[in-house]
C-alpha cells in the first residue's frame, strides 16, 4: 500500500460535556484507510458509531470533535464547518445507516431520491439523472429497476430498502463509504446478499469502506482489517483472517462468548472486564 | 407439556385475510427446550403468542400440561406459563421500579411472603438488593432482561416462553443471559419454547428445532442434525448456510 | 437525624424499604424541579396565590370587598385604598385579594371535573378500540366541533349565571382535548410488551388500565391541565366579563375588568389591576406546568 491513504485519522477524540464531567466517547483513535475494507467492531457504547459520525462531521452538539490529524485525501476535515462538510458528504464520503426507513424520505419515490442525489452532485439533465439512478438500481441487483424506481420507501422490504440506500450513497461515486450496521436489521439470508453487493461495488470502484458492526465473525469474514474498540479506544488492530489469533483479552473474550452451532458448550465463557482496558492497557 | 394441534392465526378477514401461521402442530415434552427458527415474517413469533394466549382469535388447539386452553384463560392457567420478551426496554413498565414489577404478579396470584420471594428471585437472576428500587432506565439492557426473567419466574411457572431474549443484547451480555437461562432450566426443570433467528443461540439452548417459513412449519429436526448438516428442507439448509459467515465468491 | 444524614438517607442508591425508595424518588424529582428557575418562579406564584386566597380575610377587610361608598368612587391609589376604588367606591385591593378565592375555586373545580372525564373517556376508547372507541370519540368530536367560548356561553346562558354553572360550562368545553390526549397515549401503550406481560400474569383489564396505562397518561394530562389553566382563567374571566360568571357584587376578576371598561381611559386602574392579576396567575400556572413537564420528561427518558 504505497498509494497515499484515502483517509487519515490521528488521535481523534470526541467529547460530550456532562454535569458529572466530560464523557469521552472516542479517545485517541488513529488509523488510515486505503482502498480496502476496514471493519470497526465493538459492543454498544464502545464509540464505534460516534467515530463514524465524527468522520462525517455529524456529531451533534454539544459534542466536540478534536484530532491531531483528520484528513480525507488532501482535505483537512478538522475545521471544515457544516457547509464544508455538506459539500463533501455524498460526493466524496458517504454513509449507510442501519435502518433505511429512517434515512429515506417517506413521501418521495426511491428512484426520485436517487436521481435527486445524482443531480445534487453531478450537474446534468433530469433525464440523465433518471438514467443514472436506474443504472445504479441495476448495479445493486434490483431485478426490475423501472418498477422499483416508482416505489415509495414503505413499499420496499428491508433488504430492498438497504440496497436502495446503497445505490443512493454510491451514485455520486464517493471515495469512502462508511456503513454503520448496514445489515443488522436484515435476515441472515438477505444480509449475505446485501454484503455481497456492497463488496462488489466497493471493489469495482476502488473505494475505501469502513464497516461498523457489533458482529465480530461477520466483520472478520468480510473485511481486510479489523479495529476492535472498547470504551472509546481501539484496543486491537488485526488482519481479519487472523482474528482467531487475536491477542487482546477483550477480543478473545468476545469471540469465546459466542455460541457456536458446531461446537456446543454447556456454559459459555463470560467476559470478565478489566478496568485497565479502558485506559489503553 | 405443550401440544399444538393445527393452530392457525389469521389477520384480517375473508379473502383479504393473511394467515400469519397455518396448521402448526408440534409437541414439547416436559423439561424439554424447543426452538423455533425462521426469518422475520415467518410466523414464529405469532406461534409463540398463540401459545402464550395473547391471540384470542387463534384457531386450533393449544394444550398446556394436558389441558386444552380456552379462549379466555383463567388466572391459574395463566400462571402455568410466563414469557420473556425481545426488547428489554419495552417489556418493563417505564415508571415502575423493579420492586413494583415483581410485586404485581404476587398480588395478582395472591402469593404470600412477597418480601422473601422478591429478594430470592432477584438473587436467582444475579441482581443485588441495590437494583430493587431502580427504574428500568437506570438499568443496562442485560440487567433489564434479568428483571424480566425474574418477573416471569416469580410466579413459579412450569413453562417459559422466550421471544428472541438475547437479540437486543451485546454478545458478552448474551452469553450471560444464555448461561442464566440454562441454569434456571436445570434448577427448575422448566419446559421452554424459544423463538430466535439465530441458529447458534437456538442450538445452544435447545434440543429440538422447528423451522418456519411463510407461516408454515416446514421442518422439525434436532440440533444434532443441524450441526451435522443432515437436514431435509431446502429452507433449513438456506438458513444454515447464511448463518455461516460471509463467503466471498472469488 | 442531621441534615447531611437526612440527605444521604433520601438519596441512598440502595433504599432499605419501599417507603424510603418512594420518598427518595419524590425528593429527587423535587431537586430536579428546584433546579429550574422559571419553574420555581411559577410554583411560587401559584403558592402565593393559594396563600392569598386562604388568608384573604387577614390581608384585606372582607367588608371592603363589597362595601359600596359612592362618595369614594373611582379614587386613585391612596393609603386607604392601595389600588384605588371602582365605580361603586369599592376597594379594588380587597376585591382583587378576594377575587383570588373565586379564581382558584373555578380552576380547581374545572380540574377536578376535566381530568377524570377526559381520562374516563380517553382510556377506554384507546384501550378497547372498535365500537367503544367510535362511540366515545364521536361524542368527543361533537364537543370539539363547537368554538369553546361560544359553547361555554350557551351552557352558561342555559344553566343561568353563577360561578358553579360557569365552572360546569367551562369543564364541558375543556374536556374533549383531554380525552383525545388520553386516547392517543393509551393507544401507543396498549400493545406494549409490558402490557402483554401483565396480561400473561393474569392481570384483569381494569387492573391493566389503572395500574399500567393510567400512570403513564396521567403526567401528560396533568401537565396539559396546568398549561391550560391560563386559558381556563381567561374563559372564566370572559364569562364574568359578559355577566355569565360570578354575579355582582362578587369580586370576580373578569367581571371587574368588564366594569372598568367604561372608565379605562380616565381611571385606568379599575380594569388594569384585576387584568394584571389574571395575567400573573396565568403566567404562574404556565411556568409551573412547563417545569413539571421538564421533570416528567427527564424521568421518562
Amino acid at each position: 500500500m504505497t498509494a497515499p491513504p484515502l483517509l487519515t485519522v490521528r488521535n481523534l477524540r470526541v467529547t460530550y460535556p456532562a454535569a458529572q464531567g466530560d464523557i469521552h466517547a472516542v479517545r485517541n483513535v488513529s488509523f488510515t484507510l486505503a482502498r480496502e475494507r476496514l471493519g470497526i467492531v465493538g459492543e454498544s457504547g464502545s464509540g464505534k458509531s460516534t467515530l463514524g459520525r465524527a468522520i462525517m462531521g455529524l456529531v451533534p452538539r454539544p459534542g466536540r470533535v478534536a484530532a491531531d490529524e483528520l484528513r480525507l485525501g488532501a482535505i483537512d476535515l478538522r475545521n471544515l464547518g457544516e457547509s464544508g462538510f455538506r459539500r463533501l458528504r455524498g460526493r466524496r464520503i458517504a454513509m449507510v445507516l442501519q435502518d433505511p426507513k429512517f434515512a429515506l424520505n417517506p413521501v418521495m419515490s426511491v428512484g426520485h431520491q436517487i436521481a435527486e442525489t445524482h443531480r445534487a452532485h453531478v450537474r446534468g439533465s433530469a433525464r440523465a439523472a433518471r438514467r443514472a439512478a436506474l443504472e445504479m438500481l441495476h448495479a445493486v441487483r434490483i431485478r426490475d429497476p423501472e418498477r422499483v424506481f416508482g416505489l415509495y420507501p414503505h413499499q420496499v422490504s428491508g433488504g430492498m430498502g438497504q440496497r436502495v440506500m446503497i445505490a443512493m450513497m454510491l451514485i455520486a461515486d464517493p471515495e469512502v463509504l462508511i456503513a454503520d450496521e448496514p445489515t443488522s436489521a436484515l435476515d441472515a439470508t438477505v444480509q449475505t446478499q446485501v454484503l455481497a453487493i456492497l463488496d462488489e461495488l466497493v471493489r469495482g470502484r476502488g473505494m475505501g469502506l469502513i464497516l461498523i458492526s457489533h458482529n465480530l465473525p461477520l466483520v472478520a469474514s468480510f473485511c481486510d482489517r479489523v479495529l476492535v474498540m472498547y470504551s472509546g479506544r481501539v484496543v486491537e488492530t488485526c488482519g481479519a483472517g487472523a482474528l482467531r489469533q487475536a491477542r487482546h483479552p477483550y477480543t478473545r473474550g468476545l469471540l469465546a462468548s459466542l455460541p457456536e452451532l458446531d461446537h456446543r458448550r454447556d456454559v459459555l465463557p463470560q467476559l470478565q472486564r478489566d478496568p485497565a482496558w479502558a485506559e489503553g492497557a | 407439556m405443550i401440544r399444538l394441534d393445527r393452530v392457525t392465526v389469521r389477520y384480517g378477514s375473508g379473502a383479504h385475510g393473511i394467515a400469519a401461521a397455518r396448521d402448526i402442530s408440534f409437541t414439547i415434552a416436559a423439561g424439554e427446550v424447543f426452538g423455533l427458527v425462521g426469518e422475520s415474517g415467518s410466523g414464529k413469533s405469532t406461534v409463540l403468542r398463540a401459545v402464550a394466549g395473547l391471540l384470542p382469535h387463534a384457531e386450533g388447539i393449544v394444550e398446556l400440561a394436558g389441558e386444552a386452553m380456552p379462549r379466555r384463560r383463567t388466572r391459574a392457567q395463566r400462571r402455568l406459563l410466563q414469557m420473556v420478551f425481545q426488547d428489554p426496554y419495552g417489556s418493563l413498565h417505564p415508571s415502575q421500579t423493579v420492586d413494583q414489577a415483581l410485586a404485581a404478579p404476587l398480588r395478582i396470584h395472591g402469593l404470600r411472603e412477597g418480601e422473601r420471594r422478591i429478594a430470592e428471585s432477584l438473587r436467582e437472576v444475579g441482581l443485588g438488593p441495590e437494583h430493587r428500587f431502580r427504574f428500568p432506565h437506570q438499568l443496562s439492557g442485560g440487567q433489564r432482561q434479568r428483571v424480566a426473567i425474574a418477573r416471569a419466574l416469580i410466579v413459579a411457572p412450569r413453562i417459559l416462553l422466550l421471544d428472541e431474549p438475547t437479540s437486543a443484547l451485546d454478545v458478552s451480555v448474551q452469553a450471560e443471559i444464555l448461561n442464566l437461562l440454562m441454569r434456571l432450566r436445570r434448577e427448575h426443570g422448566l419446559t421452554m419454547l424459544m423463538v430466535s433467528h439465530d441458529l447458534a443461540v437456538i442450538a445452544h439452548l435447545c434440543e429440538r428445532v422447528g423451522v418456519m417459513q411463510h407461516g408454515a412449519l416446514v421442518e422439525q429436526t434436532t440440533v444434532d442434525a443441524l450441526a451435522a448438516g443432515t437436514v431435509t428442507h431446502a429452507h433449513t439448509r438456506e438458513l444454515l448456510e447464511s448463518s455461516a459467515r460471509f463467503e466471498r465468491d472469488r | 437525624m442531621s441534615g447531611a444524614g437526612l440527605r444521604a438517607w433520601l438519596l441512598d442508591p440502595v433504599p432499605a424499604s419501599r417507603r424510603q425508595a418512594r420518598i427518595g424518588r419524590w425528593y429527587r424529582a423535587a431537586l430536579a424541579f428546584g433546579g429550574n428557575g422559571l419553574a420555581m418562579a411559577g410554583l411560587l406564584i401559584v403558592l402565593a396565590l393559594v396563600l392569598i386566597a386562604i388568608a384573604a380575610p387577614l390581608i384585606a377587610d372582607p367588608q371592603a370587598a363589597t362595601l359600596q361608598s359612592l362618595t369614594d368612587r373611582l379614587q386613585p391609589a391612596s393609603w386607604a385604598h392601595p389600588f384605588g376604588t371602582d365605580e361603586l367606591g369599592r376597594d379594588i385591593f380587597a376585591r382583587t385579594v378576594f377575587g383570588a378565592r373565586i379564581t382558584l375555586t373555578i380552576v380547581a373545580l374545572v380540574g377536578l371535573i376535566v381530568v377524570p372525564v377526559g381520562l374516563g373517556i380517553g382510556l377506554p376508547a384507546g384501550y378497547f378500540g372498535g365500537a367503544v372507541d367510535a362511540v366515545l370519540m364521536r361524542l368527543t368530536d361533537i364537543f370539539l366541533a363547537f368554538p369553546r367560548l361560544v359553547l361555554a356561553l350557551a351552557f352558561a346562558a342555559a344553566l343561568g349565571p353563577g360561578i358553579v354553572n360557569a365552572v360546569v360550562a367551562i369543564a364541558l368545553t375543556t374536556w374533549p382535548p383531554y380525552a383525545r390526549l388520553a386516547r392517543a397515549e393509551t393507544m401507543t401503550r396498549r400493545d406494549a410488551e409490558f402490557v402483554q406481560a401483565a396480561v400473561l400474569q393474569g392481570a384483569s383489564r381494569a387492573s391493566i388500565l389503572f395500574r399500567q396505562i393510567l400512570p403513564l397518561c396521567l403526567p401528560s394530562v396533568v401537565i396539559r391541565l396546568t398549561l391550560d389553566m391560563a386559558g381556563i382563567i381567561i374563559t372564566a374571566a370572559g364569562l364574568g366579563f359578559l355577566g355569565l360568571g360570578a354575579q355582582p357584587p362578587a369580586p370576580e376578576w373578569g367581571a371587574m375588568v368588564a366594569s372598568g371598561r367604561q372608565v379605562l381611559l380616565d381611571q385606568w386602574w379599575v380594569a388594569t389591576i384585576p387584568g394584571i392579576a389574571i395575567f400573573i396567575t396565568s403566567v404562574g400556572f404556565n411556568l409551573f406546568g412547563d417545569g413539571l413537564r421538564d421533570v416528567a420528561d427527564a424521568r421518562g427518558a
